[in-house]
């Protein structure tokens, strides 16, 4: 496997997963807020911090109107974590890779981008939306899906899920970070606490795997001790993190990398779920995302084009 | 717009489906009635179907100087273009028998260039050659073969001939338009292929890697082959993905590549150094390598070369068989047949003014508006001049340019090149066609690709069938059978 090829590979997956992710985000809150009196409700602001890109964003809006952060998480050409701009570098890597990638994942990037692209105003219709985000989320799925149904699991398919499983991750840290930060400025006993813990949980499309797995009850700990540290689920940070690791077994030249992640695995393991609470629980999750950062500059130098 | 081919305008072209008469030809029948029988709602959904497949199958094209739309739908027209077997076979003897002398022709000017001391061809053109590489003089690639692949134009005139209008010796391009023409066609009309013999053509991806095998310099089963591109901002780039993803090989830009000490060409994998056999490059000789040509190329790799000429890396085609692609030594052709293979001509060139010759300079400013006047080492139609669709001013710089420089010059009667009947908006007209049949030569065989792209001028009248140009692209069916 070429080193370029091995590159455009794991970002092709990560703009793949990352325009998943924001429908999926998008999606939640718009639920999320029908649920929820005026008064209560965190509006759209939050998705604007949990891209992370709040500075850019206020450089063309005055105001987080939903018509506005709508608009900006999907199809804005300023904001590099908008669904249409992920797709479109998905498609660019795509095209770069065509030979290796099956034609029939060509396909459905490509058409998948036109889609958003031609129909990106059915964002704005209340009624369209759902049809819209679930179409983008069910296409990403399919769409890696059908690679791993048709493409060789060599070390190509490799760096495919690597990036695929690190911008999960990614997104489990930022949801996780802007959404108990929200929640922290709201008195505990409100009655909308559960709904919005609730719609946390849904945005990882974790609330039926948590009930299985944690138990009926909706609790905060839990809920974090879940989403950080379950073996089982598939965007949980410690499902993930061992999910790169074995990924990386495959890999030739490993050992470095191997270091990176156990290291990772380690400080997650030995994190004290009961005391991650205000700006603790803030620190930590910064900490966790320089580590998934890290764990992208071994990756690259280890494996990519110099 | 149901298709009623009594009032299909004939004009006075060489029709490819329908005759003098209005008749279908006979190994046309089939695909003529078909046609007529689909309503104009079959119709239109047939062609959006078409433009739906090709979109969504992603078949693009670049222009260049369009900014950020780097690239564009292909466009193809939903009625095929047809050619009775019988007479491709010919077609196709024709084209190995051209194809062979070439090679011998290039391997010939970088040896002891035997067909200059004989007289045959004149030194003179050869000094002046802009594709001529003095960097290759004396290397002798595998089995002597330097055009490996060649995409030879044919065009058809008013009396029914065939002629080779160029041929292109250095990247040439469209292969893939070709067959990706025929899967849009099985979508569309899947119920042609079950009436009517259609040879397949398929079969070139295979019979392309089977020819790059043959050239490697190592003799093992599966050698290490690679498609070399400048990238994703070349106008064919699509065509090179395509190739390396039928062919399952790497697709490499020049910097996965390097040359090392040992003179041996390597890419650069997760695994570390790979040592590459064979390049099938579709980057410009002047750009392949730092070292021996331009310096601040950044496309290709430093060494290459040098790779080459120790034997250690095939390259395809070859540097230097360029020298071939040139429209005043396309005019050698008959006699480098005659003088290397003792044979008469089977696919006729068009007749060929030569500027630099003083009569036929004399006659080609004298007659401009009547011609069609060719740089000779220009493709894509660009620098044409086609006397009768110019200005007087047009006509007049064209002349300034001949004066300069008449080498670099040739012209052509306009030849009234054949139609085939094209969907415009509602109705169906005949337009302008050419072909591009593309040959593999291995040194041990030569195929010749069934059919080849069809190219069309959409719009009205014009001659002009380059996609850079406004031209568009037809699927060809080489027909079985008496009766198509």
């Amino acid at each position: 496997m070429l080193s370029r090829v091995a590159e455009t590979l794991y970002w092709m997956a990560r703009h793949v997963e990352r325009a998943e992710n924001v429908a999926r985000l998008v999606n939640v809150n718009n639920l999320l807020l029908m649920d929820l009196p005026k008064g209560v409700s965190p509006g759209w602001e939050p998705l604007v911090h949990i891209i992370g890109s709040h500075e850019i964003y206020l450089k063309h809006y005055s105001d987080f109107s939903e018509k506005n952060v709508l608009a900006y998480m999907t199809l804005d050409p300023n904001n590099p974590s908008s669904i249409l701009n992920s797709l479109r570098a998905a498609r660019e890597n795509t095209r770069t890779v065509r030979e290796i990638v099956p034609r029939q994942v060509w396909e459905s990037i490509n058409s998948l981008y036109l889609y958003v692209k031609d129909h990106g105003n059915d964002i704005n219709s209340k009624r369209n939306r759902f049809a819209h985000l679930k179409h983008i989320i069910d296409s990403a799925l399919m769409i890696f899906g059908t690679l791993d149904a048709t493409i060789n699991h060599d070390d190509g398919y490799t760096f495919i899920r690597f990036g695929s499983i690190l911008e999960r991750a990614d997104m489990t840290t930022r949801i996780m970070d802007v959404r108990s930060a929200t929640m922290r400025n709201i008195p505990a006993d409100l009655p909308f606490e559960n709904i919005q813990w609730m719609s946390v949980l849904r945005s990882l499309s974790a609330y039926q795997m948590y009930r299985q797995e944690m138990g009926v009850r909706l609790r905060p700990e839990d809920i974090l001790e879940f989403m950080l540290l379950s073996p089982s689920f598939p965007r949980a940070i410690l499902f993930c993190l061992n999910k790169l690791k074995s990924l990386v077994e495959n890999l030739p030249n490993n050992i470095e990398m191997l270091e990176r992640i156990d290291h990772s695995i380690d400080d997650l393991k030995a994190q004290d779920i009961t005391q991650l609470k205000g700006l603790v629980m803030h620190d930590y999750i910064d900490e966790l995302q320089i580590d998934l950062a890290d764990i992208h500059l071994q990756l690259a130098k280890q494996y990519f084009l110099k | 717009m149901t298709i009623d081919w009594k009032n299909y305008q004939l004009k006075s072209f060489f029709d490819e489906l329908i005759d003098e008469q209005g008749r279908p030809r006979p190994h046309g029948k089939k695909l003529a009635q078909f046609l007529s029988e689909l309503s104009d709602t079959d119709l239109n959904g047939a062609r959006a179907a078409a433009d739906f497949a090709i979109k969504e199958m992603g078949i693009t094209f670049t222009v260049y100087g369009e900014g950020s739309s780097i690239d564009r739908a292909w466009p193809m027209d939903i009625i095929p273009r047809i050619i009775a077997n019988r007479e491709w076979q010919k077609v196709e003897v024709g084209l190995k028998q051209r194809v062979k002398a070439l090679n011998m022709f290039i391997d010939d000017l970088y040896h002891d260039q035997k067909i200059i001391k004989d007289g045959i061809f004149p030194k003179e053109l050869l000094d002046k050659s802009v594709n001529f590489r003095q960097q290759c003089v004396g290397i002798n690639p595998p089995h002597n073969i330097w055009a490996h692949i060649c995409g030879s134009d044919l065009v058809r005139d008013g009396d029914g001939t065939m002629y080779v209008l160029e041929d292109n010796l250095r990247v040439p391009s469209g292969v893939s338009y070709m067959l990706e023409n025929r899967s849009v066609m099985k979508r569309v009309f899947p119920e042609m292929f079950e009436h009517i013999d259609i040879l397949p053509v398929n079969d070139y991806p295979s019979q392309l890697f089977d020819m790059l095998c043959d050239m490697s310099p190592r003799s093992q089963d599966t050698p290490e082959v690679v498609v070399l591109t400048p990238g994703i901002f070349n106008s064919a780039y699509f065509e090179h993905c395509y190739l390396a993803q039928e062919m399952g090989c790497e697709l490499v830009e020049g910097r996965d590549l390097q040359v090392n000490d040992d003179d041996c060409v390597y890419m650069k994998t997760v695994n570390g150094l790979r040592r590459v056999d064979v390049i099938y490059r579709r980057i410009d000789d002047l750009f392949i390598d730092p070292e021996a040509f331009l310096p601040d190329s950044t496309l290709g790799v430093p060494g290459l070369m040098r790779a080459w000429r120790a034997g250690n890396v095939a390259l395809v085609n070859a540097p230097g068989a360029g020298v071939a692609d040139d429209k005043v030594i396309y005019t050698y052709v008959p006699q480098m047949i005659e003088y290397y293979l003792s044979e008469k001509i089977q696919l006729p060139n068009v007749e060929t003014y030569r500027c630099y010759e003083k009569d036929d300079y004399k006659y080609v400013i004298e007659n401009i508006e009547k011609l069609v006047v060719k740089p000779a080492n220009e493709s894509g139609g660009y620098g044409l001049l086609i006397g009768p669709n110019s200005t007087r001013q047009e006509q007049q710089e064209c002349i300034e340019r001949i004066k300069a420089d008449p080498r670099n010059y040739i012209a052509q009667p306009t030849l009234s090149l054949s139609t085939v009947p094209t969907l415009d908006g509602d109705n169906t007209e005949g337009r302008h066609v050419d072909l591009r049949p593309f040959v593999l030569s291995s040194g041990q065989q030569t195929y010749v690709t069934t059919g080849g792209l069809t190219r069309v001028a959409l719009i009205k009248g014009s001659l002009v069938v380059n996609s850079s140009q406004g031209g568009g692209s037809k699927d060809t069916w080489i027909i079985d059978g008496e009766n198509g």
